[in-house]
C-alpha cells in the first residue's frame, strides 16, 4: 500500500474534473485520479452544444435561460442555482473559446448558436438560438480543450486509478474529509490519498439500463462510494431518457439534429410532435418528446415490423448542411445501421441518457450530509452531483454548461478551503474496507456470473423503470434488484491476478450499479406524482402540494448489518418563478 | 400525406424507404459462427504471447467489441482490453484487426470477413502490458511534447476572439483527433524508432499551428524540425488509412513540412 498526500484530490477527469483541476492546480497541490485516460471520458460523447445567452445571433438574455431551465426541470430546480448557471454560462463559453475551443462561427466570425430543446425566447414564445457548438462534437472539443489546458497548467494525473472509497473522519463531532482509497489498475496496488479537499467528478450511472447512450464505464462509482459512507443521494428517481437513440443500440443522435430542422415521424409519416407540443414541436423538452414517442408506439403508430421505434427524418435537409453541422451522427447511422441519412429516415427510440440526481451539493459545490449541513472538504460537480440545476428534467446543452460552471466553482472552492484547512488524520487501516471488498470478490467461488446479473439488472430497469412507470413496475424493479443483490454475494471472477484485472473491476462496478438502481427504484416508488423524467401512469399529474421537494435517500445499517434505504425530503429553493402548468 | 394500406409490410406512410432501411429495420438475424483469434499475453502467467481461438455464434451486424465482450463475459473473464464509449468517440479500443488498425467498436463483424478466423492483436510499437492493453505513456508524452494548447500573448479580449469560418476550416480536420493511437501505431517508421513523434503528435501540432488565434507555431515547428520530427515521415499513408475519424493525417504532416520550409502558416 502506498500513501500520498495532496492538498486537493479530484476524482474523475471528464469535463467537470478537468475544469476543476485547471482552477485548483493554480491554487493548491492537486492530484487527479481517473479510472480512464482523461480523453476517454464520456464528456467527449456529448454532441449538440453548450447553452449560453450570448445573443450572438438573436436577442437573448440569462433571465430567459434561467426560466427555461426551471420550467424544463418541471419546477424541481433550485432557482438560485439555475440563476448562477445561466448567468455564468456566458463567461464559461468565452473562457473555453479563449482556451482554444474551435466553435462554429457566424459570418462575422463570432461564436455561432443554434436552437435546442426547451430553450426559448421570452418565456416560451418561440425557440431561441442559444446553443454554442462545434458541429455535432461539442463535447469532444470541450474534453480536448480542457485536457490541452491541463497539459498547459501541468495538472498531475494518476491515470487508470480507480477510486473505491471515500475516507471521512469525525473531528470534534464533525464529519470531515480525510481522503480517498484508490486501486491502481496496472499493478493491483492499493493507494491511499490523504487530502484536505476531495472533489468527486466521476460522472453518471446510466449503465444500469440496457438501452443507453452511456459508456461501459458509467457505473456511478462516486455516488456509490459516498452513499456507502452514509451520505445522501438526491433525486435519483429522475433519470433522463433522450428521445433519439439509435434503435436498439441506444447510441446518441443529438437533439441538434432537430435544432437544425430534423423532424420526428411515425409510421404514417406524420410529424406527431405537433400534437403534443404545438409551439416547440420537435424541440419540446426531452421528457415530453420521449413520452410522445412511446405514446405513438403504444398506440400502434410505431415503425418497423414490431412497431417499436419512430423515425428521425433529416432527408429534407441539404446534404451540405448535414456534412457541416451533423457529420458524426450521420456517420453513426451509416456505420451502425447501414443506412444513408441523406435519403433514409433514421430508426430511433428513447435511450437512457443522464442522471439528474446525485450527490447533493450547494452552489459552491460543497457536499451536504443532510438538508443543509456541509461536509468540510468534500465537493462534487458534474453528473455525479445534484446542485440541483436540472430538477426533474435537464435541458439539452445544460450539462456541458453545468460541468464548466460548477466544475470551475468546485475547483476554486476546494483549493481555497485546502489553503487554510489542516489535514484530517487518516483512520487506522484506511484501506481496510477496500482490501476486504476486493479480496472477497477475488476469492469468491460462487456460481454466479457478473455479466448475467448485470444484464438481468439492465433488463429489469428497462422494463420497469423507464419512461413509463407504475407502482407495480417499480415494485417489480425493487424485488428484482433485491434478488440480484442476493445473487451478487455469490459471484466469482475468473481473473485472480493483480495486473490489469478488469474482470475484478467489472464485478466492483456491478455492485455500485445494484446499489444505485435500488435507490432509483425506491425513490421512484415513493414519489406518487409525475414530474419531468419521472412519469407515473398511476399518478399522471404533478403534485406540488406533496411533492415539490427533493428526495434525499440515505443508506441505513441496522445492528445486524442489514441495510435499507431511508427517504427524506428537502424543500426546493424558489426565488422568482412560481410553478405553472408546463406546456411547450 | 399518403395513407398506408399494407399492414404486413414494412411501414411506408409518408416515409421514404430504401432497401438499406428495410434491411436495417427487418430485425432479421442470421447468426453466424465465427472464430476470433486473439493474441493473448499475461506476464504474470507466462513470458510469451500466444494465439488463442474462441468460437462464438453471433449476429454479424454486431461490433467486434461486442464479440470481444461476449468472449470476456461468457468464456474467459481474464481477457483484457480497454473500452469505454463503444461508438468510436473515446479512442480506448484501437487494436489490430486482421492486420489493420481499427477501433473495435466501429468495426462490424460482417466487414472483417467472418468466414475466416478474425485475428485481433494489440496495436504495434508500444509495449504490451497484458493481452490487448499497451503502455500508452510514450504516446501521450509525444503529444505533450508538441505543446498541444493555444499559445497567445497580450491581453485577453473581453469577448471571444474573432475567427472566420474559413480560418476554422484550415485546421478543422485535425481537431477531430481522439488520441486513439491507431495512426501512430500503424506507422512503419514508429515501429522501428519509438522516439519518432509519430503521426498523432504531428496532427495535434497541426491543429494549433494553423489556428489563426495561436502564436506558438514557430516553437512547435522547431520541435518538429528535430531529428525525430516530421522529416522522418515517409508518406506511406498507413496513418491516413488507419484513422477512424477520417482525418487526412498524411496531408496534415505534409502541411507541417511545407510550413517548416516556407515559414508560412
Amino acid at each position: 500500500m502506498q500513501v500520498h498526500k495532496y492538498d486537493t484530490v479530484i476524482v474523475g477527469a471528464g469535463g467537470a474534473g478537468m475544469r476543476a483541476a485547471i482552477e485548483s492546480t493554480k491554487r493548491s497541490r492537486t492530484a487527479v485520479l481517473t479510472k480512464l485516460y482523461p480523453t476517454r471520458s464520456h464528456t467527449g460523447a456529448a454532441q449538440g452544444g453548450m447553452a449560453a445567452a450570448l445573443a450572438n445571433v438573436e436577442e437573448d438574455n440569462w433571465e430567459w435561460h434561467t426560466f427555461d431551465t426551471v420550467k424544463g426541470g418541471d419546477y424541481l430546480v433550485d432557482q438560485d442555482a439555475a440563476e448562477i448557471l445561466a448567468k455564468e454560462a456566458i463567461d464559461a463559453v468565452l473562457d473555453l473559446e479563449k482556451m482554444g475551443l474551435p466553435f462554429n462561427r457566424t459570418p462575422e466570425g463570432r461564436i455561432d448558436q443554434r436552437r435546442f430543446g426547451g430553450h426559448t425566447r421570452d418565456h416560451g414564445k418561440a425557440a431561441v438560438r442559444r446553443s454554442c457548438y462545434a458541429a455535432d462534437r461539442t463535447g469532444h472539443m470541450i474534453l480536448q480543450t480542457l485536457y490541452q489546458n491541463c497539459v498547459k497548467e501541468g495538472v498531475e494525473f494518476f491515470n487508470e486509478f480507480y477510486v473505491l472509497d471515500l475516507l471521512l473522519a469525525e473531528v470534534d463531532g464533525v464529519k470531515r474529509t480525510a481522503g480517498v482509497v484508490a486501486y491502481e489498475l496496472a499493478t493491483g496496488e492499493i493507494h491511499v490519498f490523504q487530502a484536505k479537499a476531495v472533489i468527486f467528478a466521476s460522472g453518471g450511472n446510466g449503465k444500469f439500463f440496457k438501452v443507453t447512450s452511456n459508456a461501459h464505464t458509467l457505473t456511478g462509482d462516486g455516488q456509490a462510494a459516498a452513499f456507502r459512507r452514509g451520505l445522501p443521494l438526491e433525486d435519483m428517481e429522475f433519470f433522463q431518457f433522450h428521445p433519439t437513440g439509435i434503435w436498439r443500440m441506444g447510441i446518441l443522435l443529438t437533439e441538434g439534429a432537430r435544432g437544425e430542422g430534423g423532424i420526428l415521424r411515425n409510421k404514417d409519416g406524420e410529424r406527431f410532435m405537433e400534437k403534443y407540443a404545438p409551439v416547440m414541436k420537435d424541440l419540446a423538452s426531452r421528457d415530453v418528446v420521449s413520452r410522445a414517442i412511446y405514446t405513438e408506439i403504444r398506440e400502434g403508430r410505431g415503425c418497423g415490423l414490431d412497431g417499436d421505434h419512430v423515425y428521425l427524418d433529416l432527408t429534407h435537409l441539404p446534404p451540405e448542411q448535414l456534412d457541416a453541422k451533423l457529420p458524426d451522427i450521420t456517420e453513426f447511422a451509416r456505420t451502425y445501421l447501414g443506412i444513408e441519412p441523406y435519403t433514409d429516415p433514421i430508426p430511433i427510440q428513447p435511450t437512457a441518457h443522464y442522471a439528474m440526481g446525485g450527490i447533493p451539493t450547494n452552489v459552491q459545490g460543497e457536499v451536504l450530509l443532510d438538508n443543509d449541513t456541509v461536509v468540510p472538504g468534500l465537493y462534487a460537480a458534474g453528473e455525479v452531483a445534484c446542485v440541483s440545476v436540472h430538477g426533474a428534467n435537464r435541458l439539452g446543452t445544460n450539462s456541458l454548461l453545468d460541468i464548466n460552471v460548477f466544475g470551475r466553482r468546485a475547483g476554486i472552492a476546494a483549493a481555497e478551503y485546502a489553503a487554510t484547512a489542516d489535514y484530517v488524520e487518516l483512520p487506522e487501516n484506511p484501506a481496510e474496507q477496500v482490501v476486504e471488498q476486493l479480496e472477497r470478490i477475488r476469492n469468491g467461488n460462487g456460481s454466479e456470473r457478473v455479466s448475467d446479473i448485470r444484464s438481468e439488472l439492465q433488463q429489469s430497469m428497462d422494463t420497469n423503470s423507464m419512461v413509463y412507470r407504475t407502482e407495480a413496475t417499480l415494485k417489480q424493479a425493487v424485488e428484482d434488484i433485491a434478488a440480484l443483490k442476493e445473487r451478487y454475494k455469490h459471484i466469482s471472477v475468473m481473473d485472480k491476478g493483480k495486473r490489469f484485472n478488469t474482470d475484478l473491476l467489472e464485478a466492483v462496478e456491478l455492485g455500485n450499479l445494484l446499489d444505485l438502481a435500488e435507490v432509483t427504484a425506491v425513490s421512484g416508488l415513493a414519489r406518487k406524482e409525475s414530474r419531468g423524467g419521472h412519469f407515473r401512469e398511476d399518478y399522471p399529474t404533478r403534485d406540488d402540494v406533496n411533492f415539490m421537494q427533493h428526495t434525499m435517500a440515505y443508506r441505513e445499517v441496522d445492528a445486524d448489518g442489514n441495510t435499507s434505504i431511508r427517504l427524506d425530503y428537502k424543500p426546493v429553493v424558489v426565488t422568482r418563478y412560481q410553478p405553472m402548468e408546463r406546456k411547450y | 400525406m399518403s395513407t398506408p394500406t399494407i399492414e404486413d409490410a414494412a411501414p411506408q406512410g409518408g416515409n421514404p424507404h430504401s432497401a438499406g432501411l428495410d434491411a436495417a429495420e427487418s430485425g432479421k438475424v442470421e447468426l453466424v459462427t465465427i472464430t476470433v483469434r486473439i493474441r493473448r499475453f499475461n506476464p504474470e502467467e507466462h513470458p510469451d504471447a500466444v494465439w488463442v481461438d474462441y468460437q462464438l455464434t453471433v449476429d454479424p451486424k454486431i461490433r467486434v467489441l461486442d464479440a470481444i465482450n461476449t468472449i470476456k463475459w461468457e468464456q474467459d473473464g481474464t481477457l483484457t482490453y480497454r473500452r469505454s464509449c463503444a461508438h468510436g468517440v473515446c479512442g480506448s479500443d484501437a487494436m489490430r484487426i486482421n492486420g489493420k488498425n481499427r477501433l473495435a467498436c466501429k468495426t462490424l463483424i460482417k466487414d472483417v470477413n467472418p468466414e475466416k478466423p478474425i485475428t485481433i492483436e494489440p496495436i504495434k510499437g508500444l509495449t504490451v502490458l497484458k493481452d490487448l492493453v499497451v503502455d500508452m505513456d510514450p504516446f501521450f508524452q509525444a503529444y505533450r511534447d508538441v505543446m498541444p494548447f493555444l499559445i497567445t500573448t497580450g491581453n485577453e479580449p473581453t469577448r471571444e476572439r474573432i475567427q472566420s469560418e474559413g480560418d476554422v476550416q484550415r485546421f478543422e480536420d485535425t481537431t477531430k483527433c481522439i488520441l486513439c493511437a491507431a495512426c501512430t501505431t500503424s506507422c512503419p517508421v514508429f515501429w522501428n524508432d519509438g522516439q519518432y513523434f509519430g503521426p498523432a503528435a504531428i496532427v495535434n501540432a497541426h491543429r494549433f499551428i494553423f489556428d489563426s488565434r495561436d502564436e506558438g507555431a514557430e516553437q512547435r515547428l522547431e520541435i518538429l524540425n528535430d531529428r525525430e520530427g516530421v522529416w522522418r515521415c515517409r508518406t506511406t499513408f498507413n496513418c491516413t488509412d488507419a484513422c477512424p475519424r477520417g482525418i487526412e493525417v498524411t496531408k496534415a504532416i505534409q502541411e507541417v513540412k511545407r510550413a517548416l520550409v516556407t515559414r508560412r502558416f
